[in-house]
């Protein structure tokens, strides 16, 4: 396949529910498909995986977090940007993913964005950190055909209208799969946040290690709103660098990138097992079940929104969570003592896992929410309960 | 947890009476409930005053009784069912005061019938104000200040603590009834006695005013192991102040950052989990403040509710469905999404924008305040799904059907004030619309923003959050880009359509934009064109709608959904509704292509007039196509519905039923047939493009329609068939109106032409009155110049017969006569009528049955006929033909045990009355009443009484196996019902004086004390018997002091003259507020004497018995 299509038979543009009078951009997937749409945010390029959330809000949320570095995100959502941005929902210091796709991007004139915590409108922010987007798209044929096809990469483009010579470039892309990027993503050098001053608080203050893989800003907030101070800690660090610190337990943040590529951090992941309370979330989580033994696979095009149910097995109950992820956990490949706590009911996929020969716990979906719902808050109590040793750990 | 064991047979509670704040959409839920049980394999016992409802199909349910929903009736059908579960969160308010009157007087434990859906506790605390205010300050969650008082001294002692404005709300009232807001003292002290006197437990809430804040709802689904989803989150467009039924409302959410949305939702399940709402759905409201942030929670139902439809039908997710399998026990993790085949235990996606616009009918209540507030007046509602929030709103406004193709001025007051006022005029006019709101406040800022007024200041006018004022600025720059640039484009198609044309009209139509929106900007800046001229342009700029699936997860997963919205935001088609689905529908045996597509066209949304009864009938057609193996196709706009339930139809199209609308759809689904005489006056306004289109309307086609509803053609057809009518003529202007009057001589009957449920129709005696209606005094608003006026003679003291009948062309089949208790002259749909009649004589009888047939066959009627007559001194006139479904269908249905409509489709379909074996009128041994439910205590000054003119909302049936049983069960059905002791005003004309003493001295057998006017008096006393004098109205104490000291229970007031109707306006308006049952014609008190003579013998029997003869059989035992 040589020629660039379209979805449609015609050739007119995706979307038009913003008519044209900004710049003309595409999306250029590696197999041809190709979107136009106007050009938003820088207004240049962005090149990555395409996949697909169909969070309804919390777009800011999204593009802050790491775990979506390298990656295209079509947001669902009819309309995106209707409550601006306001920096406290920053996941990180700056946009990760590395382009966003839109159906319809609230467009403000200049000037405060018209919304109690707004500090700007999206579409400016974008444009000042240097992400491109595309609007105008229709996310929903789009999504389906992403669904159908699985995540491809691609480009978006408001520089290079040649169809020809974006789809030769989108082709030439390296795939997610044995990628390993939480280099790109993990802080350079350790900190701690300062710790919030609360009153009151009964339990004394426990010391974790935090490794970051490409860790999102509520997490710290999560451990520290249960009395865990988090010294974070880059993704090259050793084990013994991190025991030395004398942690009461080690947290492996979530991430970008293809788990089975990570193999440093593997093998810091098994020198850490056994030797103190481990607690993963997502990439964490994958890395931890491959230092005990267990594979990961690619799933077809991944994870990503805020309502996918979760039974919890230790308690019966189903959580409705946040997830994105591309990459999964084979439960088949798990030793005899690693408990599946957790699964998917939409696809009966592996969602989380203990071990409680080694006091490993692991979630593959996201407990801090940020965006979704906090339906499953209440795990960073159970990793603080099991380095206390407290009951129902 | 799997299905519990130990429930076999389930009672459900339907609502009721179609009332405002309590609509339809009870039936929808009620309807879901039956199926999914039936689907669980349980014993269903349904109890429903309501025959226009589907749930009391008897299909629907194995014991269907259409009793009074009161608790002795209730009780009744307990101890003779010995259900194992009560099921009453699925009926709304009024199920769910019933179950808690039943639990509170010990039925339900005397009987040992469980409380499924909500236990008592929780329906206890969700409904008592206070205590549900200490359990949300518990939980640490924030509420308005205030609190409850029992009496206005409380009251005013809070005063201290509060600041106006105040919230004043009454505790466990419907809708809000009696709730509004107090500025100052006086309205303080107003509204408290009046929301004291509207609560049943005589409580209200005084709170903080929380307007003009943002109002948010979020629809919640808990199982019994406390799994618990967010099924959907609404968002009223209208800011805090007006009630959420009346309200313009928005879904998914819009104006919330993600930490706003969660920090809610987390409140949401603290508070069901705090209330106890363990196997079912519930509603809860926020406020919160647009400035800050401040969420305050308003109030929680805990049942499913009118936001629980409209989030069904946003979003696909069938909550009754799911909440009926809870109740059984069963998980949410337990049970399936239909749509997709994965967990029904998620929260659905949306990607796409749902609008909600609630119809109004103030135009029939003159005098009554079009100012919206806390409560609730909005007669229906219209849903639409688009692209994006623009495009939807302008589908619902056009969905509406009140003349409006989308977002625009409020047709009328332009052409009345545009040319005028000047511009900047006209925005000072505007204002103080929008600071106080009414049914048309979208077009009043609409014309505003068009008229240059800023959106900082039209948010400060309105309070509606600036997200939502863009959207509609943008709708504004797209009108001035279609009246800059569409026409030099349009002019310069001829030679072919260029690329940025087609650009301008794919984004002109994503706008939301219909083609006669567009030809009405173009034809008023240039050229005149009509909508058909923009149609073929559009057509040949290859510009078509795009139909996306309601898939719950906005595309995630391969979806299997029959139900689909259009959108011209979008690329290309996610599938091809019309033949790729066709492997869905496998119920036939038939391969699928072959089978035959049938459109059905629904009513659209509620209004007075044209509301269940219409989807009834559709629903029925969809059920009987189905069961003959054809597709049967819906498109329908009402959200409240069980005909916009995907599971009842092959596919669903949740449009507006509009030409264009239709004609896009029916090019895509290329149907065999299109019908359109169930769905009201809506599908048969399009009958005629339909065919036009090419399409082939099954049944009576248009032209007969035409003809039975143009008063010349059907006055010759009438004539030649030797068929007496009243004398009438047309009048095209006042003097011609007069001329005509005088020639026909008084009183006569008026309307304009071609409308549904009367409107602006009068009784005039004399050509004073008569002059002041055609210049527009008496409707308020003048009357078109080009509908011309439709004069008839009024038959006095006539008895009105409604005749309902099936027709195959060839041979007629009457299927029952209905006797109005009222005189002729009451709007067919507001009389209270029995089947079997019960005063006319065989010969009357045969002579009606004679007229129905000749009348059927000259109109080549196919399918459903309905004619109404009036009998005066033996002669039988006709007054009307409708070759359509009448409102009367689900009620005869029911009483005679046979589907009306499904036999009409069936015709429809090919078959004859033989092939249907419905050769003979059915003859019952029962009697069955219908009365009508009217909502006059939600318009305070308006003018109260009956009419010509159609006002009711809702009704009720009451079947038993004598007349006078079945018009008492109906009459407490109604909420009016008849006192079995105590006292009666009498009141009567002189003509009816005589015919009273007979009545009067059956009541004194029966115990009663009578009160009796001076004129009235005095014809007892010469009768021999007693009576006390009360004055009339005018001197002090009169009848009206005797009603307000609780002395009587009943009043019997009937008018001659004009001077009377005054008085009788207020006697009805007093009965209303103080609950006195009022009579206002003779037959009415006959009816009630022949029922309280035998009012010891009632019993309650199922639907299923009286067709079946066991209940003559068991009174005949004994």
């Amino acid at each position: 396949m040589t020629d660039s299509r379209q979805l449609s038979g015609e050739g007119q543009e995706a979307g038009t529910s913003q008519f044209p009078g900004t710049r003309p951009a595409l999306l250029m997937l590696d197999d041809g498909i190709c979107f136009s749409g106007q050009a938003r945010g820088a207004c240049r390029e962005a090149k990555g995986e395409v996949i697909f959330t169909t969070s309804m809000a919390g777009y800011q949320e999204t593009l802050t977090d790491p775990s979506y570095y390298g990656q295209i995100v079509v947001f669902t959502a009819a309309h995106v940007g209707n409550y601006g941005v306001s920096s406290c929902d920053d996941q990180s210091f700056r946009p990760q993913a590395a382009g966003a796709v839109f159906h319809e991007l609230q467009i403000t004139p200049p000037g405060k964005f018209p919304h109690w915590r707004a500090e700007g409108a999206l579409d400016e922010s974008m444009a000042a950190a240097g992400l491109t987007a595309i609007s105008g798209i229709d996310t929903r044929a789009l999504t389906m055909h992403i669904r159908d096809g699985g995540a491809r990469n691609g480009i978006i483009s408001a520089v290079d209208l040649d169809k020809k010579s974006l789809l030769q470039r989108a082709r030439a892309l390296p795939s997610m799969q044995g990628l390993d990027l939480t280099a790109e993503v993990s802080c350079n050098y350790e900190y701690s946040p300062a710790m919030p001053v609360t009153e009151g608080i009964a339990q004394p203050v426990l010391n974790i290690a935090v490794l970051d893989l490409g860790l999102k800003r509520s997490i710290l907030n999560c451990f520290m709103d249960q009395g865990m101070r988090p010294r974070v800690w880059p993704a090259r660090t050793d084990a013994e660098t991190i025991l030395a610190s004398q942690p009461a337990g080690v947290f492996l943040s979530n991430g970008p990138g293809d788990p089975g590529a990570c193999s440093d951090i593997i093998k810091t992941a098994q020198r850490l097992l056994g030797r103190l309370p481990l607690l993963g979330i997502c990439l964490g989580h994958q890395i931890l079940a491959l230092a005990m033994g267990g594979r990961t696979y690619k799933l077809p095009f991944g994870h990503h929104g805020v309502n996918h149910p979760v039974k919890n097995f230790l308690t019966g109950r189903v959580l409705i969570t946040s997830q994105n992820h591309g990459f999964c956990v084979d439960p088949d490949s798990l030793a005899s003592n690693i408990n599946i706590t957790h699964m998917n009911l939409n696809d009966h996929t592996l969602e989380g896992l203990e071990c409680r020969d080694n006091r490993v716990v692991s979630l593959q979906f996201h407990p801090e929410a940020s965006p979704g719902p906090y339906d499953a808050r209440d795990a960073f109590i159970k990793f603080r309960n099991m380095i206390t040793g407290t009951a129902n750990a | 947890m799997p299905k519990r064991q130990d429930l076999n047979t389930i009672m459900l509670l339907g609502s009721g009476p179609i009332v405002i704040g309590q609509a339809c959409e009870f039936d929808y839920s009620g309807t879901q409930a039956c199926r999914a049980l039936k689907e669980e394999g349980c014993r269903i016992i349904l109890l429903n005053s309501n025959p226009a409802t589907i749930m009391t199909d008897p299909g629907y349910s194995d014991r269907t009784y259409i009793e009074p929903l009161t608790v002795e009736m209730a009780a009744a059908v307990i101890a003779q069912e010995r259900p194992d579960a009560l099921l009453p969160t699925l009926g709304g308010q009024t199920a769910l005061n019933l179950a808690m009157e039943l639990y509170h007087a010990g039925v339900l434990a005397e009987f040992e019938v469980k409380m499924i859906g909500a236990p008592p506790e929780a329906i206890e605390l969700a409904e008592n104000r206070q205590a549900f205010r200490q359990a949300m300050l518990g939980i640490g969650l924030d509420l308005p200040l205030g609190g409850l008082a029992t009496s206005e001294a409380e009251a005013l002692a809070m005063l201290s603590r509060l600041r106006f404005p105040l919230i004043i709300r009454p505790s466990y009232t419907l809708g809000g009834k009696g709730g509004g807001v107090a500025y100052n003292r006086e309205e303080f002290s107003d509204l408290v006695s009046k929301g004291l006197s509207a609560s049943p437990t005589g409580q209200v809430l005084i709170e903080e005013s929380v307007l003009g804040w943002k109002e948010m709802e979020l629809e919640v689904m808990r199982d019994n192991s406390d799994n618990a989803v967010v099924v959907c989150g609404i968002e009223n467009l209208d800011p805090m102040g007006i009630h959420t039924g009346d309200s313009i409302t928005v879904s998914p959410i819009q104006t919330l950052a993600e930490p706003e949305y969660q920090a809610m939702r987390e409140d949401a399940l603290a508070v069901v989990r705090r209330v106890g709402v363990d196997t079912g759905g519930c509603n809860i409201q926020f406020a919160i403040n647009p400035l800050s942030g401040r969420r305050v929670i308003v109030e929680m139902n805990p049942r499913v509710s009118r936001s629980s439809a409209l989030a069904s039908k946003a979003t696909g997710y069938p909550i009754a469905r799911v909440a009926a399998k809870l109740a059984l026990g069963y998980r949410l993790d337990e049970l399936k999404n239909d749509i997709t085949g994965t967990s029904a235990c998620f929260e659905p996606a949306l990607d796409y924008c749902v609008v909600k616009i609630p119809r109004f009918d103030f135009e029939k209540f003159t005098g009554a305040s079009e100012v919206l507030g806390m409560s609730m007046h909005a007669v229906g509602e219209t849903m639409a799904l688009g692209g994006n929030f623009r495009e939807a709103l302008q589908k619902a406004l056009r969905g509406l059907e009140t003349g409006l193709s989308g977002l625009m001025a409020q047709p009328g007051e332009v052409q009345e004030n545009g040319y005028l006022s000047s511009p900047g005029q006209r925005l000072n006019e505007l204002i103080p619309l929008l600071q106080k709101p009414g049914p048309g406040r979208i077009l009043h800022l609409y014309e505003a923003v068009k008229l240059g007024l800023s959106l900082d200041e039209a948010g400060r006018h309105t309070g509606i959050d600036p997200w939502f004022l863009l959207q509609i600025e943008q709708i504004v720059q797209c009108e001035q880009l279609i009246a800059d640039e569409l026409p030099s484009l349009l002019a310069a198609s001829g030679a072919g359509i260029s690329a940025s044309a087609r650009k301008l009209a794919r984004y002109i139509k994503a706008q939301g934009f219909s083609d006669r929106q567009i030809s009405n900007i173009v034809s008023e800046t240039a050229l005149p064109i009509r909508e058909e001229d923009i149609r073929s342009f559009r057509m040949r700029a290859g510009i078509f709608p795009v139909y996306r699936g309601v898939d719950t997860c906005a595309g995630e997963f391969a979806a299997l959904t029959p139900y689909f919205y259009s959108t011209y935001d979008a690329l290309s088609p996610d599938s091809a509704p019309g033949e790729a689905l066709n492997s869905q529908t496998q119920s036939s045996p038939l391969p699928p292509a072959r089978k035959k597509r049938v459109v059905i066209l629904g009513g659209g949304p509620n209004r007075i007039g044209q509301g269940i009864e219409f989807d009834y009938c559709c629903v029925q057609a969809a059920r009987y196509l189905r069961e003959m193996g054809l597709t049967a196709i819906m498109i329908n706009s009402n959200p409240e519905t069980v005909s916009t339930d995907f599971d009842s139809v092959d596919r669903l199209y949740f449009e507006p039923v509009t030409a264009e609308d239709v004609l896009a759809i029916c090019a895509l689904e290329k149907p065999d047939g299109i019908i359109v005489q169930f769905g009201g006056q809506t599908p048969l306004n399009l009958a005629r493009d339909l065919e036009k289109a090419g399409l082939s309307v099954w049944g009576t086609s248009p032209a007969s329609i035409a003809r039975a509803e143009d008063r010349d053609e059907f006055n010759r057809l009438a004539a030649s068939l030797g068929i007496p009518q009243p004398q009438s003529g047309m009048g095209y202007n006042l003097e011609s109106a007069c001329r005509i009057a005088q020639e026909i001589g008084y009183p006569v009957m008026v309307r304009p032409s071609f409308v549904l449920g009367g409107r602006a129709m009068g009784v005039m005696h004399d050509e004073h009155s008569l002059r002041d209606y055609v210049t527009g005094k008496v409707t308020g608003s003048s009357l078109k110049s080009d509908a011309p006026i439709l004069i008839d003679k009024f038959l006095e003291d006539a008895v009105e017969v409604d005749v309902d009948a099936l027709s195959d062309g060839t041979s007629v089949t009457v299927a029952a006569i209905m006797e109005h208790i009222e005189q002729a002259g009451v709007h067919s749909g507001d009389s209270c009528c029995s089947i079997p009649t019960h005063t006319l004589s065989a010969l009357t009888l045969d002579t009606i049955r004679e007229y129905t047939g000749q009348l059927g066959i000259a109109l080549h009627v196919k399918g459903l006929l309905n004619i109404q007559f009036a009998v005066q001194r033996g002669v039988v006139h006709v007054l009307e033909v409708n070759p359509r479904a009448s409102r009367t269908v689900p009620f005869v249905s029911k009483t005679i045990g046979c589907s009306l409509a499904g036999m009409a489709v069936k015709i429809m379909a090919g078959m004859n009355l033989d092939d249907l074996d419905f050769k003979r009128e059915p003859v019952i041994d029962y009697c069955a009443v219908k009365e009508a439910v009217l909502p006059f205590e939600r318009f305070p000054g308006a003018l109260i009484g009956l009419g010509p003119e159609m006002r009711s909302t809702g009704e009720v049936m009451g079947i038993d196996l004598n007349f006078g049983l079945a018009f008492l069960k109906a009459q407490a059905a109604a909420g009016t019902p008849i006192p079995y002791e105590g006292g009666i005003i009498l009141s009567v004309s002189d003509r009816d004086k005589n015919a009273l003493a007979p009545l009067a001295a059956e009541l004194k057998k029966l115990g009663f004390s009578l009160y009796a006017t001076p004129g009235t008096g005095q014809t007892l006393t010469e009768a021999g018997i007693d009576s006390q004098t009360v004055s009339k109205i005018g001197a002090r104490p009169n009848l009206l002091d005797i009603m307000r000291d609780g002395k009587a229970g009943m009043i019997v007031n009937t008018v001659s003259n004009p001077q009377s109707v005054h008085d009788a306006s207020k006697i009805r308006e007093e009965a209303l507020r103080l609950d006195v049952t009022l009579l206002t014609t003779i037959p009415a008190l006959r009816a009630v004497v022949e029922g309280l003579s035998v009012s010891g013998q009632w019993a309650v029997s199922p639907l299923q018995d009286y067709y079946t003869g066991k209940v003559r059989a068991k009174t005949k035992t004994p």
